[in-house]
C-alpha cells in the first residue's frame, strides 16, 4: 500500500510541471506561506486604502491635536455593536498640555460600510463607502491610533501610507530588476572583459556607503516638484544603487546555464541569441529571480523609509512610513505620544514578511534540490 | 599573495575615483554655481565681494569650464587638501569636519568589532547546539536584527531608555564633559557610552554574521574529520574550536568588506537619532541648506575611508586564509 502510494507519488513528480513542484515544495515552509499571506493582506491595504481609511488622511483640526487611540468597546451590553466613547477636551492647568479625558455618557457607535468622504475606488469607481466609520457631525468621530500635532487621523494615515510606501518598494525593485538583469545577463552570456568590466562595477558599488550618497541625491532634488516628481525621482534612486545582488544572481544563473545540454542544442539548431536567451534560458531561473526580488524590496522599504525619516524623501503633503515616522523623530515627543511610533510596527512586520517569503521562495525555486 | 593585493589595491583605487566623481555630481546638482551662491550669501551677511574675488574664485574652480575641467581643478584642490569653504560655517570645510570624522570611525569600528565579538561565540554555540532553546533565541534575535532598521532600533531604545529609566542614552558624552578638554575622565565617559549606539548599528551585521557561521559550521561539523577527531579521544571543545570553526572561519571573514559600508551607512542616520557627534547631522544640515561642498566632503571622505577600511579587510583576508594566498592568478 504504502509502497503503491509513493510510486503514485512519483509519478506525480515526474509529470508536474516546475511551478508545481515549487509550489509543493513552498507549502511545506509554514512560515513562507505564512509571509505570503502577510504580503497579500499589505497588498489589498495598497488597493483599498481609501476604503479602509475612514477620515480624510488631510483633514487636520486643531481641537484633536495628538489624540490617544481610543478604546473600541466591542459589546454594547450583551449585543454586538462596537462603539468608542465621546471624548472631552481640556488644558491641564500645570502644564498647559492638552489632555483628553473619555466622555462616558456619549456614546459613538461604529458602523460598517458607512458613508464617508469621496473618493475613486482602484482610482476608477468614485464611492463615499468606507469600511468603518461614523454617522453624524465630526466631533463625534473615532481615532482607532490616535492623532498627530495637526489633529489627522493616524489609522487613515497609515492606510495611505502603506500604498505609497508599498507600491515605491515595488518599482524601486522592479527598476532595479530591469537593470540587474540587463547587466548581469551580459555579464553571464558574454563573459570575457564585459563581465569583467561589469563585476568590478558592482563591487565598486557594493563597497560604497550608500546612505550618504542617497541622501546627497535626494536633496538636490529641486523643492518646487511635484509629489509625483519626487515619489519617481526617489523610486529611481533608490534602485541606482540596489540592483547589484540581483545582477550578481542572475550572472550566476547564467554561468551555471550557459553550458547546460539544452542550451548547446539550442545554439546549434540555430536560435537567435535573444531567443536562446529569452525562451530557453529566462524560464528556467524565473523562480530563482522572482525569490531575488522579493528579497531586495525590504532593503526598498527601509531605504525610502530612512529617506523620508531624514527630511530628504517623500515630503508631506506625500503621506508614507517615513514621512509618518518624521513625527517621532523627537524622543520628548514620543514619550509624550508614544502611539506616534506606530507607523514603525508594519515597516517591521513587512519587512519580516518579505524576508521570509523570499527565503521560502528561494529554497522553493530549486525544486530537484534537496 | 601580492598579486591578490595589487588586484584589490587598483580596485580600491577606482572606488575611490568613482566615490570622488559621485561626490562631484552632489556638489554640482543643485542649481547655480559655487560663486554666485557663495556671493549671495556674503551679500545676506552685508559683506560685499569684489568682481575680482569673484573672478579669482570663478578661475580656481574652472566655472564656465566643460564640466571635466572644473572635475579636475576640483580634484587638484582635494588632493592638496582644500575642500573648499563651508558656506553656512564660514569656515574651511577640514575645519568643520574635523574631530567628527575620527567620532565616525571610532564607532563604526567599535560596531564593527562589537559584531564580531558577538557573532562568532553565538554562531559557534547555534551550530554545536543545534535546535536548542539558545539557537531559537538566536535566531529570533537574529531575524529581529534583521528586520527592524537601525535608526528605528535607536528610537526604540531612545523611547524605553527615557520613559523607564529617565535617562538620556543619545550623545557619546555626559553633558558636563561635552566640552572639556580630553582626558582620562572623557575618555572613560566615551567608553562608557559607546556600547549602545556600536550595539545598534552592529545588530543587522550580528544577526547576518550568526546565520553565516552557524551554516558554514553545520556543514563542517557533519565532515568525517570531526568524527575522527572525536573518535581519537579529543575534548569536545578542542574537537570543536581547533578544526572545523577555523575552516568555518572564512566566508565569515571575507563578509567584512559588505559590512563595512553597510555600517557606515548606519552610522550617518542612528547618529541623527541618537545625537552622536558624528558627520552624520553635519550631513544632513549641509544638504538642507545645499552647503554643497561641505556635503561632497563628507560623502567623499566617508567613502574613502571605507575603502581603507576594506582594503585592510582584505588583506587580513588573505592572511588568514591560505587558499587565497596560493591562488595563482
Amino acid at each position: 500500500m504504502a509502497v503503491a502510494a509513493t510510486a503514485l507519488d512519483s509519478q506525480r513528480i515526474f509529470v508536474a510541471s516546475q511551478w508545481q513542484l515549487m509550489w509543493w515544495r513552498f507549502r511545506k515552509h509554514k512560515l513562507a506561506v505564512a509571509s505570503a499571506l502577510v504580503v497579500a493582506g499589505f497588498y489589498l491595504v495598497v488597493l483599498g486604502a481609501d476604503f479602509l481609511a475612514y477620515a480624510d488622511p488631510d483633514a487636520s483640526e486643531a481641537q484633536r491635536s495628538l489624540m490617544p487611540p481610543q478604546r473600541v468597546h466591542w459589546f454594547d451590553g450583551w449585543r454586538f455593536a462596537p462603539y468608542v466613547h465621546g471624548f472631552k477636551g481640556a488644558r491641564d492647568p500645570l502644564t498647559f498640555k492638552r489632555v483628553y479625558v473619555p466622555d462616558l455618557a456619549v456614546k459613538v457607535p461604529i458602523r460598517f460600510f458607512a458613508e464617508g468622504f469621496e473618493y475613486r475606488f482602484l482610482g476608477l469607481i468614485p464611492m463615499n463607502r468606507h469600511l468603518i466609520g461614523v454617522d453624524g457631525e465630526a466631533t463625534k468621530t473615532i481615532f482607532l491610533l490616535g492623532t498627530d500635532v495637526q489633529g489627522r487621523d493616524l489609522w487613515s494615515r497609515l492606510m495611505y501610507g502603506t500604498r505609497i510606501s508599498l507600491t515605491i518598494g515595488l518599482l524601486g525593485v522592479t527598476a532595479s530588476l530591469v537593470l540587474g538583469v540587463v547587466l548581469g545577463g551580459i555579464s553571464g552570456f558574454y563573459g570575457g572583459v564585459l563581465d569583467t568590466v561589469i563585476q568590478r562595477v558592482i563591487e565598486i558599488l557594493r563597497s560604497i556607503p550608500t546612505i550618504p550618497l542617497w541622501m546627497g541625491l535626494a536633496a538636490a532634488l529641486p523643492r518646487e516638484w511635484t509629489v509625483l516628481q519626487v515619489y519617481f525621482a526617489i523610486t529611481i534612486i533608490i534602485s541606482l544603487l540596489g540592483w547589484t545582488e540581483l545582477a550578481r544572481v542572475v550572472r550566476g544563473r547564467f554561468l551555471a546555464m550557459r553550458e547546460e545540454d539544452f542550451v548547446v542544442s539550442a545554439r546549434l539548431v540555430g536560435c537567435t541569441q535573444l531567443r536562446t536567451i529569452f525562451v530557453h534560458m529566462v524560464p528556467s531561473f524565473m523562480s530563482h529571480i522572482i525569490a531575488a526580488t522579493t528579497l531586495a524590496l525590504p532593503a526598498m522599504i527601509i531605504s525610502e523609509t530612512a529617506l523620508s525619516f531624514l527630511g530628504l524623501g517623500l515630503r508631506p503633503p506625500a503621506i508614507s512610513w517615513g514621512v509618518l515616522l518624521q513625527a517621532a523623530q523627537n524622543v520628548q515627543t514620543v514619550a509624550i505620544s508614544p502611539w506616534l511610533m506606530i507607523p514603525s510596527i508594519p515597516v517591521i512586520v513587512a519587512v519580516m514578511a518579505f524576508n521570509f517569503l523570499g527565503d521560502g521562495l528561494r529554497d522553493a525555486a530549486d525544486p530537484y534540490g534537496r | 599573495m601580492l598579486a591578490y593585493i595589487g588586484r584589490r589595491f587598483v580596485l580600491a583605487i577606482f572606488t575611490v575615483w568613482a566615490i570622488s566623481v559621485l561626490s562631484f555630481v552632489i556638489i554640482q546638482l543643485p542649481p547655480g554655481d559655487y560663486v554666485s551662491s557663495y556671493i549671495a550669501q556674503m551679500a545676506s551677511m552685508g559683506s560685499v565681494v569684489s568682481d575680482e574675488e569673484a573672478q579669482a574664485l570663478r578661475i580656481q574652480y574652472g566655472l564656465g569650464q566643460p564640466i571635466y575641467v572644473q572635475y579636475i581643478k576640483w580634484m587638484k584642490q582635494v588632493v592638496v587638501g582644500n575642500f573648499g569653504m563651508s558656506m553656512e560655517w564660514k569656515r574651511p570645510v577640514t575645519e568643520v569636519i574635523g574631530a567628527r570624522l575620527w567620532m565616525t570611525v571610532l564607532i563604526s569600528v567599535s560596531a564593527l568589532i562589537l559584531t564580531w565579538v558577538l557573532a562568532l561565540p553565538i554562531g559557534i554555540y547555534s551550530a554545536v547546539r543545534q535546535y536548542s532553546v539558545g539557537d531559537y533565541l538566536a535566531t529570533f534575535i537574529g531575524f529581529i536584527g534583521l528586520a527592524v532598521p537601525n535608526f528605528l532600533l535607536a528610537l526604540v531604545i531612545l523611547y524605553f531608555g527615557f520613559v523607564l529609566f529617565n535617562a538620556h542614552i543619545g550623545g557619546l558624552f555626559s553633558p558636563e564633559l561635552q566640552d572639556a578638554e580630553w582626558s582620562a575622565a572623557k575618555v572613560w565617559d566615551l567608553a562608557k557610552h559607546l556600547p549602545i549606539p556600536a550595539l545598534i548599528l552592529g545588530l543587522a551585521g550580528t544577526a547576518q554574521q550568526i546565520r553565516i557561521m552557524r551554516a558554514n559550521l553545520l556543514d563542517e561539523l557533519r565532515k568525517p574529520y570531526v568524527v575522527t577527531a572525536r573518535s581519537k579521544g579529543l575534548p569536545e571543545t578542542r574537537v570543536i574550536l581547533k578544526y572545523p570553526v577555523r575552516v568555518a572561519l572564512n566566508p565569515f571573514a571575507s563578509t567584512i568588506g559588505y559590512t563595512l559600508p553597510y555600517i557606515v551607512s548606519g552610522s550617518i542616520i542612528v547618529s541623527l537619532v541618537l545625537g552622536l557627534p558624528t558627520v552624520g547631522p553635519l550631513l544632513l544640515k549641509a544638504l538642507i541648506a545645499q552647503d554643497m561642498f561641505l556635503a561632497g566632503t563628507i560623502v567623499l571622505l566617508l567613502g574613502v575611508m571605507t575603502v581603507i577600511g576594506t582594503l585592510i579587510s582584505d588583506i587580513l583576508l588573505v592572511w588568514i586564509d591560505p587558499r587565497i594566498r596560493l591562488e595563482e592568478t
